[in-house]
């Protein structure tokens, strides 16, 4: 059996990271809740278990989501991740072809090098030395690329990197330290005994050129084994975490278990599954204007140090940007709305007139038109709506035409589920009285909430794809011009609700749509979200402004969007008109 | 007491030396754009609570300053959060943050 003190830190610290993560993820899977847990049991014996295999090499492997964001940045990944992989396969067969053994120690693939180093050759052994060289210049050059992109993180397409705390720092440098050091404890062994491959091999010659292997090589391969010993535990405590979990979180994710709403077993795998790898933070439009530390990677390294700030979990737009763009597809907004339940008030919102209020009795209708605050706010629209439906000979009933009671979103934004459920109960009651069998609103706010918590038993559209299907039913006819439009798309109705299209081919109908650089599920936010309660006006108009800069950029005739929050918010600062999609069907009728 | 024909107000002056400022001080720490307010009115134009009754964030927020805390206790409580009133605010004062960190307030003091 080959045995050598040095090989103790490594075997103990692996060890200990197996220990902590056992201990952890028992821990989790007893927290999750009970269907999640059947979920994830028969999940082993359904298609979802090879789904997950298929993207656990996609994504913890090849790390495609972080090749879409930069193709050195996923390089980077890819070298570290797919290479130690290979390194690690490779390696154990070596070993058992070169022992004819089917067992070994699990150390012996690790320091393979130093124990053997007879010149008998077993079958491609020549083959493997080549492999492991090369792969060992794979992450060489993934840690070069690390220690640069800590230097100049702009080369891999970052403007800022995320701010690591002790734990981090003392895992990342040890990670930075273990390859070179394989690297010289294989080159001093193969200086010393010829057994090395191309790299290794050559290195080893020159090095016994003017070094004293004899003394160096013992203490190279404890330098090696010991690096591996601090990797290996401070995993579970750094963002290193990642590797093990997210493997678990794609497995539970592909067997349809979801976030809820309120924290479980499962939202502790996501929150561990955070590698901080910090794309978040360019894509978070807080950034740009305010220093604070804000952004989804710091709103979870908070939640895992156990130390997070109101001021952290309430200024945030909820544009979920960084959900879309987080390559471990961590859905860092609805954990953030669910940390917020935690700060609900315990009285106050009574809201007693909402009880009082008697709905109208049922008119002999099937549309009903819900304007919302904030399209009362910007008349312009429901005049538009109401034209158009007037024009197209539709018999609709315009449920809060004296305004009604809030659709409640904005206050469960706030946390404060509880009193948000008095308002819903009001409105559902209108709705339900009014025995309409489609609901038409104006606002992406009040259609998610309707969608999301209201469970009406109606089908729920948004103006832009009522107008639509009266377009393509025939009822209104809308006539081309040669305008060219620029379309902003509004946060709850793009990424939170997937309603790209219908509003661009109304658009279509009317006029020449012009591309945007970030649209669709990239597009910025107004800067006005209601969910963020903590960022000061000025900086939300800067927000606004970079938008619009944007979005203005190829000289529209107009800039059309879809929410009367983002045109209120966009007109103020827009130098073309910003109109409502409804405006702009209206006028072309 | 007799009755003379006429009805006595109780007095209304404000004695800016005794009232209470402590939601408001609280308020403000947290929120400081509160102090922003110059009572326009144009919160109150589009307040959707406003339909049913005598809230307006103006009210509020002229309350809070004159320490008339048990008003401001019950006006807020028909507050949605809804966010119209911080659009229109021509001084950008963050309306919704302040109502909630005065409701907040009156816990802490339980007033």
């Amino acid at each position: 059996m080959n045995y050598n003190h040095f090989v103790i830190p490594f075997a103990a610290g692996a060890l200990i990271l197996f220990a902590i993560l056992v201990a952890r993820y028992a821990y989790w899977i007893v927290q999750m809740p009970r269907s999640d847990r059947r979920k994830a049991w028969t999940g082993f014996f359904r298609p979802a278990f090879f789904r997950s295999l298929w993207e656990v090499f996609r994504e913890s492997l090849i790390h495609k989501k972080v090749f879409r964001v930069n193709a050195m940045l996923g390089w980077m990944h890819m070298s570290f991740a797919f290479g130690w992989f290979l390194l690690i396969i490779f390696g154990t067969i070596e070993t058992k072809f070169h022992k004819h053994k089917v067992f070994n120690m699990p150390y012996d693939p690790i320091f393979l090098r130093y124990f053997e180093h007879d010149e008998k050759q077993f079958f491609f052994s020549q083959g493997f030395s080549f492999v492991m060289d090369f792969l060992l210049l794979i992450l060489l050059a993934a840690t070069f690329l690390a220690i640069f992109k800590r230097i100049r993180s702009r080369f891999f397409g970052m403007k800022r990197t995320t701010r690591l705390i002790l734990g981090d720092r003392i895992a990342l440098y040890s990670l930075w330290s273990v390859f070179p050091l394989r690297f010289l404890a294989e080159s001093f062994t193969s200086g010393l005994h010829h057994n090395g491959g191309f790299l290794t091999g050559t290195a080893g010659i020159a090095f016994s050129s003017f070094l004293p292997l004899q003394q160096l090589e013992l203490p190279a391969w404890w330098a090696y084994s010991s690096a591996l010993f601090v990797f290996f535990v401070f995993l579970p405590f750094s963002r290193y975490n990642h590797i093990p979990t997210e493997l678990f979180l794609i497995f539970l994710r592909n067997c349809g278990i979801k976030t809820s709403g309120r924290f479980s077993g499962f939202t502790e795998f996501e929150i561990y599954s955070c590698s901080r790898c910090g794309i978040c933070i360019d894509k978070c439009q807080l950034a740009e204007v305010r220093p604070q530390q804000t952004q989804a990677v710091y709103f979870l390294q908070q939640i895992r140090r156990n130390i997070l700030q109101p001021q952290t979990t309430f200024n945030c737009l909820q544009c979920g940007r960084c959900t879309e763009f987080c390559p471990v597809g961590i859905k860092a907004d609805t954990l953030r709305s669910i940390k917020r339940t935690d700060y609900s008030l315990e009285y106050g919102f009574s809201y007693k007139y909402a009880e009082e209020k008697i709905p109208p009795p049922a008119l002999p209708v099937d549309v009903g038109y819900f304007a919302g605050c904030m399209t009362h706010l910007t008349p312009s629209i429901k005049i538009a709506m109401e034209n158009i439906m007037k024009k197209a000979g539709v018999r609709y009933h315009f449920i809060d035409r004296d305004g009604t009671v809030c659709c409640g979103r904005p206050l469960s934004l706030s946390g404060n589920e509880r009193q948000a459920r008095l308002l819903m109960r009001e409105n559902k009651y209108i709705i339900r009285n009014s025995g309409i069998k489609t609901l038409v609103t104006s606002c992406p706010i009040c259609l998610r909430v309707f969608r999301e918590s209201y469970d009406l038993g109606i089908e729920v559209l948004h103006h832009s794809q009522y107008l639509l299907r009266l377009a393509e039913e025939g009822k209104i006819s809308l006539k081309p011009t040669d305008a060219v439009f620029a379309y902003h798309d509004p946060c709850d109705l793009g990424r939170g609700l997937k309603i790209y299209e219908e509003p661009r081919m109304l658009i279509a109908r009317c006029g020449e749509l012009l591309h945007t650089q970030q649209e669709k599920n990239e597009a910025l936010c107004c800067g006005n979200s209601l969910a963020d309660f903590v960022t000061p006006e000025p900086r939300k108009q800067e927000m606004r402004d970079h938008t619009l800069q944007e979005l203005l950029l190829n000289n529209p005739d107009a800039l059309i969007t879809a929410c009367p929050l983002c045109k209120k918010s966009l007109t103020y600062g827009s130098n073309v008109p910003v109109k409502d999609i409804a405006e702009l069907v209206a006028e072309n009728q | 007491m007799k009755n003379f024909g006429y009805t006595r107000h109780t007095d209304r002056q404000i004695d800016f030396d005794a009232t209470d400022k402590r939601l408001y001080q609280f308020v403000f720490d947290l929120e400081p754009s509160i102090n922003l307010c110059i009572f326009c009115g144009t919160c109150a134009a589009t307040c959707s609570a406003g339909h049913f009754t005598t809230l307006s964030f103006r009210r509020i927020s002229l309350l809070l300053r004159r320490g008339m805390n048990d008003i401001v206790k019950k006006e807020i409580e028909n507050c949605m959060l809804c966010g119209k009133c911080q659009l229109v605010c021509p001084k950008g004062v963050n309306t919704r943050n302040v109502i909630l960190q005065i409701v907040k307030g009156i816990e802490k003091y339980e007033l």
